[in-house]
């Protein structure tokens, strides 16, 4: 191993040669993102498809006869774990946090750009082994996205031979991969920036990567354990999670094990892991918020040290998912107050997201759209979160539809909603071209308002009592027949969202060819992901110079320029009106 | 879990304060240039990318480990249902030659440092040595790891039977699989310290690195024979 980066030095540079080299076994970091993020929207595509028949059923129970309690099962379980992990963990932190972070670190690529290729054929084969278990014998695993034994295992459950087994090994896979990408993504902050480029002038959305990272190579680990630990529960017969039971009347052969160790371990990771989809979407959002406002963040002291102590606090809060487990209570007191302090960070982060907005020269455009979209709902999602971190709100709004239309408009809707807004915000550098305005302004509204119409009134569910999982609700005494129309309802404003989301793929799709052509820079932002030399930038990123930056990454309308915009490698005494490479950014 | 909390609180505050001794109160808003007088100096100072690469990577180790002492304990620990206890752990008898194992695998640490330390010296001809031997004794580490399983199925302790049983194979069979990635690494720093026409800088990169490695794996196996003796 060469004692310098090969992210330092040009001269080291693997160049491609054959069409394999360059598009398939790629080692450029601008391809492996680009890779990483077709294969996150194939598999989020199937997601969304199993939430439409989730939402067929719920909508319209007995209308769909293909649809049966195991399959509406299989459809919940898998659309929620490839939503959270292998469409929006794969997206964040190995598409843009490929992409983007050695770009805006002023680096040519990945430290380790071997490992980095690996990171993602790794994650394609834990992709198509999760794949594979739809076509199993049994199908792939019911068992509820938290894969809760000791039914996850047991007989009776939906893919409990074959599909849950897949399962454990496919997130095994996916968390190997994700190590190798983490570890780049780590190392080439901290070791590849490029000269003047301190910490503390990373712009935003490398903060948010960066942060997320590290909580992710320490969270899944914990993923990691049980599965190691479910699997042999599952094939050796050990007891590590598995108490001693009956199963459809015979005794199993285990005994003593602990399914509550299940959940702690189970939420140990998962907590965290939804900052690590929040995290980078706060960086992301961050800069297009500024951007597009041509005003300076609010606050980038305070939005770094927030992103950090979301990070830190995020460690400390796992089992507010475990208030009705049977843990002890005591416990439930301990979480409900860190529970609530980090909503102090995250509520310091919308303030300054709102303040940057304050008398800002606001462009409406569609990643702006987005960016405020997101600030909405993540309000509206946060302030539900404060309920629920509550012991005593919770206990009653446990498994109901009140905390799926939380989490969805917290962690779904939202991040989502940035990835949409950062997808057309860095489009024109990926591919030379601009999106589809009108198909974009049409796919934000529908986007936004068909969610809100799926999520907003599931609140009002959730507080009428009606339980979630349940494939029909059949004749419950508390459940008005009004329960039964909203629910269509919502069913059919989900297939709006699900159309609104084709448009979007399709927009990607046409402007790729037909897309008109991009400025270097089209929104005049500062950061260095847009100063390259050619757009999209080449294999190595920068000419035979690597960029040096002289200021943060925010100099937007400051008082006293000529222009409302100083990218980051302009020099001090650098005072042409136009920026280097740029045609129309007076 | 208060194990897991700390561990975690500790590599975060590791992290923080490595950050925070960057200069994480700049205000980056003012001022402009290169701070070209402290980047020199901070590049001068930046560790080779494969070095902070391996440090990261053992912190995900470390958290892998902790999470998995910590499920030990958890699961060790008595449970009263109603009243009744439900202790079902029956301590595993470790067999003899854990204690030879950990005196080779002490070995192979030993065998590796003295492979740096002579690099470090200019004495090619005794690293070359000190790393054969120090994966020579890895490989000694993992057989005697076999016979001791051999040695507890030979005893009927199996997997199946008894949580203290299933975690003792757990954990030694990660240690192991963490010990075989090693010795991959360990065999390119073979090749490329025999071919000799190498750069000295990165076959001693390669064997400090593989000695950090070596000395971080024997770190937890004591944590791990002590856990398993001590319970």
């Amino acid at each position: 191993m060469s004692s310098v980066a090969i992210a330092d030095q040009h001269a080291h540079l693997h160049d491609p040669q054959t069409f394999l080299t360059r598009y398939v076994w790629s080692q450029d970091h601008k391809v492996i993102a680009i890779q990483y993020m077709a294969t996150a929207m194939g598999i989020g595509l199937v997601a969304i498809a199993l939430s439409i028949l989730m939402r067929l059923q719920l909508g319209f129970p007995g209308t769909f006869d293909f649809i049966n309690p195991e399959n509406y099962y299989q459809f919940v379980t898998m659309h929620g774990m490839i939503m959270v992990i292998y469409l929006l963990t794969a997206l964040f932190l190995g598409g843009f946090g490929n992409y983007l972070i050695p770009l805006m670190c002023g680096a040519r690529d990945m430290v380790f750009p071997y490992l980095n290729m690996l990171s993602y054929w790794v994650y394609l084969l834990a992709v198509l082994v999760l794949v594979a278990s739809f076509f199993v014998p049994g199908g792939p695993t019911g068992a509820g996205w938290t894969l809760y034994p000791p039914q996850a295992i047991l007989a009776g459950t939906p893919g409990a031979n074959w599909g849950i087994t897949l399962m454990l090994v496919s997130l095994v896979i996916f968390i190997v991969g994700f190590t190798m990408g983490g570890l780049n993504y780590v190392v080439t902050v901290l070791q590849a920036r490029c000269r003047g480029m301190t910490l503390m002038r990373m712009p935003l959305t490398v903060w948010g990567i960066f942060t997320a990272t590290i909580l992710a190579l320490l969270a899944f680990p914990a993923l990691l354990v049980s599965c190691i630990m479910m699997a042999l529960d599952n094939h050796l017969g050990t007891s590590f999670f598995m108490p001693a039971l009956v199963s459809l009347g015979d005794e199993t052969v285990y005994k003593g094990g602990s399914p509550l160790l299940f959940q702690h371990l189970f939420w140990f990771f998962g907590h965290p892991e939804v900052y690590i989809v929040a995290l980078p979407a706060f960086g992301i959002v961050s800069d297009l918020i500024s951007t597009h406002a041509r005003r300076h963040i609010f606050g980038y002291r305070m939005m770094v040290w927030a992103i950090l102590a979301i990070g830190i606090l995020s460690f400390v809060v796992w089992a507010h998912h475990m208030y009705v487990s049977g843990m002890n209570p005591y416990f439930g007191f301990f979480f409900a107050t860190t529970t609530l302090i980090i909503a102090i960070p995250t509520a310091l982060k919308v303030y300054n997201w709102v303040l940057t907005l304050w008398r800002g020269d606001v462009h409406l455009t569609i990643p702006m759209l987005f960016a405020i979209g997101f600030v909405f709902t993540f309000i509206n999602g946060g302030l539900t979160g404060l309920f629920l971190g509550n012991v005593t709100v919770d206990v009653p709004l446990s498994d109901s539809m009140f905390v799926v239309a939380h989490f969805h408009m917290v962690m779904g809707v939202s991040p989502v909603l940035v990835v949409c807004g950062a997808i057309y915000h860095w489009y024109p550098k990926m591919t030379g071209r601009m999106m589809n305005e009108a198909l974009g302004r049409l796919h934000f509204w529908l986007t936004l308002i068909g969610t809100y119409a799926i999520f907003l009134p599931m609140h009002y569910l959730g507080i009428l009592g009606v339980p979630r999982r349940y494939f029909a609700l059949g004749d419950t005494y508390f459940v008005p027949d009004s329960v039964h129309s909203m629910n269509a309802a919502i069913s059919i404003a989900a297939l709006f969202v699900a159309g609104a989301q084709l448009i979007f793929i399709f927009n990607m799709i046409w402007s790729l060819k037909r897309g008109q052509p991009a400025d270097p820079n089209p929104w005049r932002a500062t950061t260095l992901e847009w100063q390259t030399p050619e757009t999209p930038p080449r294999h190595g990123n920068w000419g035979p110079e690597l960029p040096v930056v002289y200021r943060w990454a925010y100099e937007y309308g400051a008082p006293g320029n000529a222009v409302d915009f100083v990218p980051q490698n302009r020099p001090p005494d650098d005072h042409t009106v136009v920026a280097v490479g740029h045609g129309r950014n007076v | 879990m208060n194990l897991v909390v700390a561990t975690v609180a500790l590599l975060a505050g590791i992290v923080v304060w490595w950050l925070a001794a960057r200069r994480l109160t700049a205000r980056p808003w003012e001022g402009q240039g290169t701070y070209d007088g402290r980047d020199a100096a901070e590049l001068r100072a930046r560790p080779a990318s494969a070095r902070v690469g391996l440090w990261v990577f053992l912190a995900v180790a470390t958290s892998f480990f902790t999470l998995f002492i910590a499920a030990y304990f958890i699961r060790m620990s008595p449970h009263l249902v109603q009243g009744v206890d439900f202790r079902d752990w029956r301590p595993v008898e470790e067999p003899a030659i854990l204690w030879m194992n950990t005196a080779l695998l002490g070995a192979g640490s030993a065998a590796m440092q003295f492979a740096s330390s002579a690099l470090r010296r200019g004495q090619p001809l005794g690293a070359g040595r000190g790393l054969l031997a120090g994966g020579a004794f890895a490989i000694a580490f993992l057989l005697g790891q076999c016979l001791a399983w051999r040695q507890l199925q030979a005893a009927g302790l199996y997997a199946a039977g008894n949580p203290a049983n299933a975690f003792f194979y757990v954990l030694t069979a990660l240690h192991a699989l963490h010990l075989l990635g090693g010795l991959v690494v360990w065999g390119r720093a073979v090749v490329r310290t025999s071919r000799g026409n190498s750069p000295i800088a990165s076959v001693r990169l390669s064997v400090e690195l593989c000695t950090v490695y070596w000395h971080y794996l024997l770190v937890v196996w004591i944590v791990l024979f002590g856990l398993l003796l001590v319970t």
